[in-house]
């Protein structure tokens, strides 16, 4: 494993549930959506935000091939990370080699090929 | 409320210096700031200095008041970090202070050491600017993000690989009579296409080199400059900041850099002046795409304008509005947290004439400086004006 001993409350949990078939996001009762660890809506400051399923799919909204990474993705590269838009928020994931702008994709959890820490992943769908 | 001048303007050479300390670099470019000024240190009531990864390239926190002592100045000291915009919030914060009437006499500035790291650590170091679960755990680097604001330029308002590569020739061709430049020397359009990629579609030549150096600037009031007789003609007439979202994710515009929309109204509104009476611009271009966002920012052009104005020749030195004469990030270098004080040093240079390509705009009177934080989270915009 990496240096990422440490805990990262919120951030961990979100992994989990993402890892179980549960992706979630945040909810604030104006409908802004955003992801954790958060207590505020960073678009209204409203606190009490509803952990409320994260749509099954997105869009590809931009990607990039990176070739000079740094050492915690030595082995991992190059790779596919992007951008994709689920409706309420935005993701950032890694992504298949072959990606284009507008793919369909849903978010799963993968593994770092240098470290084997978990990271996020979008799968084609 | 009292006026800013600009009363000297130091730099190191910025390039490869592995081996030199941050206070060594520092202490140059402060010394030469204080030649330039003529004015005595002992006058200095504050220094605010601009510094992002000291703690990552030389086990150094704390370097307000190291960087006091290295300038030898004994006066409170306080660093500032903001990423690339480390120096600009600084300068800011300066301007601010003489204005309010807290200081007569300021020492800003800033410096970063960064080719002792190498490059995947100096990746890596650099990195810390983006947000870390979200960015950083998902494989993003820092041109890794501005290749994602670039593809989403190109998907949003077209634009080439092509386009971005006459700002890289454009720059190069700038830094060559610039003797602080880390490139002095010319590209071809072909060599910056067909150089590796880093990032895709960035590639080599999209990309600011890894470099060490250090600016320093001394802002004095309106007053002290008359009663000391100093020489300073160009005034700090706006200053203006903005804020985004930390993580491009949670960003409303891939392929627009509000931040910096909203420093340059602000600083604009603040100089009473609009985009119209800016005669010349140095730009934060960490990358190429980066120089595209920034024009637009700055109002020099609509939102999907600004990607062919290097092509067309209108940023050009022949241009209509040159931009980055001293050959921006892109080929004078990039020291992170020196990169805002560079700027105004080098347009402090261009518009007082000393500057090896004052000849290009030999009638400008208004200049920009545009200071971009990690993907454009922070930004500062500062206008310059000659003194009338
Ligand atoms: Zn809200």
């Amino acid at each position: 494993m990496s240096e990422n001993e440490h805990a990262n409350t919120g951030y961990d949990e979100w992994l989990d549930a993402i890892e179980d078939g549960n992706a979630y996001y945040l909810e604030c009762s104006n409908g802004h959506g955003s992801l954790p660890p958060r207590r505020i809506c960073p678009e209204c400051g409203e606190i009490g935000l509803e952990e409320t399923p994260l749509p099954e799919t997105g869009t590809i909204d931009t990607y990039t091939v990176v070739h000079v990474a740094a050492p915690s993705f030595a082995d991992d590269a190059p790779y596919t990370t992007a951008i994709a838009d689920f409706g309420p928020v935005r993701v950032t994931a890694m992504a298949p080699d072959d990606v284009a702008v507008g793919d369909t994709v849903s978010l799963t959890i993968g593994e770092s090929k240098t470290n084997g820490d978990r990271l996020l992943l979008f799968e084609r769908r | 409320m009292t006026g800013v001048r600009i009363a000297g303007v130091g730099l190191t050479h910025f390039g490869k210096h592995p081996e030199r300390t941050g206070r060594d670099l520092f202490a140059e470019a402060s010394a030469s700031a204080f030649a330039d000024a003529e004015v005595p240190r002992d006058d200095i009531e504050e220094l605010y200095y601009g510094n992002f990864m000291g703690e990552l390239a030389e086990h150094q926190g704390h370097q307000g008041p190291l960087m006091a002592e290295a300038a030898g100045i004994r006066a409170p000291a306080t660093r500032y970090e903001s990423a690339c915009a480390s120096s600009g919030v600084a300068i800011r914060q300066a301007v601010k202070d003489v204005r309010n009437g807290e200081a007569d006499a300021i020492l800003v500035g800033g410096a970063e050491r960064m080719n002792n790291l190498g490059t995947a650590k100096t990746t890596e170091a650099l990195a810390i600017a983006a947000d870390d679960l979200y960015e950083v755990r998902a494989g993003i680097t820092f041109p890794g993000a501005y290749a994602l604001m670039a593809r989403a330029y190109f998907e949003q308002y077209g634009g080439s690989r092509e386009d971005l590569a006459h700002i890289a020739v454009k720059n190069h061709a700038n830094a060559v009579p610039n003797e602080h430049a880390q490139f002095q020397k010319e590209i071809e359009l072909e060599q910056a296409l067909d150089a590796p990629m880093i990032a895709e579609p960035l590639g080599l030549f999209d990309a600011c080199p890894i470099t060490d150096g250090a600016a320093a600037v001394v802002l004095v009031s309106d007053e002290y400059a008359e009663e000391h007789g100093l020489d300073a003609p160009v005034s700090v007439t706006g200053t203006g900041q903005g804020g985004d979202r930390m993580a491009l994710q949670g960003r409303e515009y891939l392929a627009r850099s509000p931040a910096a929309e909203e420093a340059a109204e602000e600083a604009y509104a603040d100089a009473g002046i609009d985009a119209n009476d800016v005669d010349v611009a140095e730009v934060h271009d960490c990358f190429t795409i980066a120089e595209v966002l920034a024009l637009e920012a700055l109002d020099f052009y609509a939102p999907g304008e600004g990607i062919g104005a290097a092509k067309r020749g209108e940023t050009t030195r022949d241009g209509d509005r040159p931009i980055n004469l001293s050959g921006g990030l892109k080929a004078k270098g990039h020291p992170v947290g020196a990169t805002g004080a560079s700027q105004l040093a080098e347009m402090t240079r261009i518009l007082r004439g000393d500057h090896p390509n004052s000849d290009a705009v030999p009638d400008a009177k208004v200049g920009v400086a545009h200071n971009a934080g990690g993907t454009v989270a922070s930004a500062t915009v500062h206008v310059l004006e000659v003194h009338k």
